[in-house]
C-alpha cells in the first residue's frame, strides 16, 4: 500500500467520524463508561497487587534461639538453616538488637521497655527470608525441628490469608476487566454495525468501481480505532485527576505502613497509556468484527 | 474481449432474463444494445463485471473465464471496465469530484495524477463547475453525466453503459455520443445500451437486439429496429 493511500484512508476514517453524528457519540459513550470501570479496576487491583508484593516481601521467619545455647551451637544452627533449600538469607539478630528494634517501633510507649536494657528478657534471633514468600510455611516448620530453637514465628494466620486473598482478588479481577473489554467491543461492533448497514448500498457501490476489500475496510479500523481513542480521553481524565487526588489524600490521612499506592508518576500515566491502547484496540477489534459481513458483494 | 456461450440467467425469485446468449465482441467494438423494456438488457450488461452471475454458460472477458475467477480477483477485473449504471450508483455523501477520484484512488494514483485527470474528465463532460456539489444536489442528467466520467476517467479497456443518455436534453446526448466515439477511436470497446432510434440509426454502429432474453438481432452498421 502506498503512503499516499494510507494518508486516504486516514482521511476518510476521520470524515467518517464526523458524517456519522450521533452514532460516533453513541460507539464514543459505549467505550468510554467501559474505560472508566476498566481503570478503576485496573487501578485498584494494580495497587491491592503491588500492597500485598510489598507484604509478601516483608515475610521474614524469626527463628528464636533458645536461651541456653551457647556461641558453637548458635553458629551451628545458622549453618543448618541456611543448609535449607529455598532460604534466601539469614541473618543473626541479638537480643539487644530485638530490644531496640521493639522499644523503636513503640514509640513513645516503648520508653518504659528501656528498663530492660540491663535485664534483657528477650532471645537471640535468627531473621530467615524465603526467596519465594509462598515457600515460608514449610521452611518455618523445619527450622521448627531443629535443636536449640526455641519457636519460630513468621504471622502464620496473616500470611496464609493474604496467598489466599491475593489468588482470588487477581482472578476476580482479570475476569471482570476481561468481561468489560467483550461487553464494550460488543457495543462498539454493534454501533459501527449500524453505520455500516445504512452504508451497505454505499460498500456495494465501492466494489462496484473495483474497490478491494481491504480498501474498504482500512478506513472502518481507522474509524474504530479513532472511536476508541476518543472514547478513551475522559477515562484518561478521571484516571489522572482521581488518582492524584486519592493518592495525596490518603498519603495525609492515613499513615498505615502497608497501605502505600503507587507513586503517581509513572503508574497514573502508564495507567492512562494501557486504557488508551485498550479503546484503540476495541474499536479496531469492534469494527473488524462487524465489516467482515457486509463485504460479501 | 468478450464472448458468451450458452449463457443463461434465471433470478432467485424464478424469473428467466436471459435465455442462451451468445456473443462475441471484439476488442475496440462499438455495440448499441437495444430491445424493449424487461428484455434481458441490464441482465446481459450486469454479467460482463460481474454484478450478476450466470446460472449456465460461460463469459470470458479479456481471455479470462471470469465464472472461475477468485472472488479476490473481481475487483480487478471491474478495474477494466468502465461502466455508466442506469441509476448512476453515485456515492451520497462524496461530492462530484471525490465520486470520480474515488476509482482513481482504487488503483493508487498519485494525488496530482488523480486532480489533473479528475479535472480533465470534468471538463470533458462539462461539469467543472459543480465539483464541490453532493450528487442530491444535481439534476438527473448532471449525475449521469458525473456517472459517465467516473467510468471513463482511468481509461478503461471496456466500457459499458447501460442507458447513458436517458436522462439527457439531446443537445448533452449528442455530446456524450461525441465522447463515447472518441475514446472508441483510441480503441476503447464501447457497449451500450438505448431506447434512442435517432441515436442508432445517425452513429451507424453494430446492433445487439435481444428481446425475452434471446438475441433477436445482430448486424453490423444496423438499424434501431423499433417504433421509438
Ligand atoms: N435483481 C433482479 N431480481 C429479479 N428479477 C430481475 C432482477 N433484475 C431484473 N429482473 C427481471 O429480469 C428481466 C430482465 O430485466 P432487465 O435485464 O433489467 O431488462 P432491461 O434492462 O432490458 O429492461 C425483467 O423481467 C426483470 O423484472
Ligand atoms: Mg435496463
Amino acid at each position: 500500500m502506498k503512503v499516499n493511500t494510507i494518508k486516504r484512508h486516514f482521511r476518510e476514517g476521520f470524515k467518517n467520524i464526523f458524517r456519522n453524528g450521533w452514532m460516533t457519540v453513541a460507539a464514543v459513550g459505549a467505550v468510554t463508561v467501559t474505560l472508566i470501570l476498566v481503570a478503576a479496576f485496573l487501578a485498584l487491583m494494580l495497587n491491592l497487587n503491588e500492597m500485598a508484593k510489598n507484604i509478601e516481601d516483608d515475610v521474614e521467619i524469626n527463628a528464636l534461639i533458645e536461651i541456653t545455647a551457647d556461641e558453637d551451637e548458635i553458629v551451628a544452627l545458622g549453618d543448618q538453616i541456611e543448609q535449607i533449600s529455598g532460604v534466601e538469607s539469614v541473618a543473626f539478630s541479638s537480643n539487644d538488637e530485638e530490644l531496640d528494634k521493639l522499644i523503636e517501633s513503640m514509640g513513645e510507649a516503648g520508653e518504659s521497655w528501656q528498663l530492660f536494657e540491663q535485664d534483657n528478657p528477650l532471645n537471640h534471633v535468627y531473621i530467615v527470608r524465603a526467596e519465594n514468600p509462598a515457600d515460608t510455611a514449610p521452611i518455618a516448620e523445619e527450622i521448627q525441628t531443629f535443636d536449640n530453637v526455641h519457636d519460630v514465628n513468621y504471622g502464620q494466620d496473616v500470611v496464609q490469608r493474604l496467598f489466599e486473598f491475593n489468588k482470588y482478588a487477581r482472578t476476580i479481577g482479570l475476569v471482570l476487566i476481561v468481561g468489560l473489554i467483550f461487553t464494550a467491543t460488543f457495543l462498539i461492533s454493534n454501533t459501527i454495525k449500524l453505520t455500516i448497514m445504512a452504508r451497505s448500498k454505499e460498500i456495494g457501490i465501492m466494489k462496484l468501481v473495483g474497490a478491494t476489500n481491504n480498501f474498504i475496510r482500512w478506513p472502518f479500523f481507522i474509524e474504530g480505532m479513532l472511536l476508541g481513542i476518543l472514547g478513551s480521553l475522559l477515562p484518561i481524565a478521571i484516571v489522572l485527576g482521581g488518582y492524584s487526588y486519592i493518592s495525596n489524600s490518603i498519603a495525609k490521612s492515613l499513615s498505615l505502613p502497608f497501605v502505600e499506592l503507587l507513586p503517581f508518576n509513572p503508574f497514573a500515566w502508564q495507567l492512562s497509556l494501557l486504557i488508551m491502547g485498550i479503546g484503540a484496540l476495541i474499536g479496531v477489534w469492534g469494527s473488524v468484527m462487524s465489516v467482515r459481513k457486509f463485504l460479501k458483494v | 474481449m468478450i464472448v458468451m456461450q450458452d449463457v443463461y440467467k434465471t433470478y432467485k425469485n424464478g424469473v428467466t432474463a436471459l435465455n442462451g446468449i451468445n456473443v462475441d465482441i471484439r476488442q475496440g467494438e462499438f455495440v448499441y444494445i437495444v430491445g424493449p423494456s424487461g428484455a434481458g438488457k441490464s441482465t446481459f450488461i450486469k454479467l460482463i463485471y460481474r454484478e450478476e452471475r450466470p446460472t449456465k454458460g460461460t463469459i470470458v472477458i479479456n481471455d479470462k473465464d471470469i465464472n472461475q475467477m477468485k472472488e479476490k480477483n473481481v475487483p480487478y477485473l471491474r478495474r477494466d471496465i468502465g461502466v455508466v449504471f442506469q441509476d448512476f450508483k453515485l456515492l451520497p455523501k462524496l461530492s462530484v469530484y471525490e465520486n470520480i477520484a474515488f476509482t482513481l484512488e482504487v488503483i493508487e494514483e498519485s494525488p496530482r495524477n488523480i486532480r489533473k485527470r479528475v479535472m480533465d474528465v470534468l471538463e470533458l463532460v462539462g461539469l467543472k463547475n459543480k465539483a464541490r456539489f453532493l450528487p442530491d444536489e444535481l439534476s438527473g442528467g448532471e449525475q449521469q453525466r458525473v456517472s459517465i466520467a467516473r467510468a471513463i476517467v482511468n481509461h478503461p479497456k471496456i466500457v459499458i453503459a447501460d442507458e447513458p443518455t436517458g436522462n439527457l436534453d439531446p443537445e448533452t446526448s449528442w455530446e456524450i455520443m461525441r465522447i463515447f466515439e472518441e475514446i472508441n477511436a483510441r480503441g476503447t470497446t464501447i457497449m451500450m445500451a438505448t431506447h434512442s432510434k435517432e441515436i442508432v440509426d445517425t452513429i451507424k454502429k453494430r446492433v445487439i437486439a435481444i428481446e425475452d432474453g434471446v438475441i433477436a438481432r445482430d448486424e453490423h452498421r444496423g438499424e434501431y429496429g423499433y417504433e421509438s
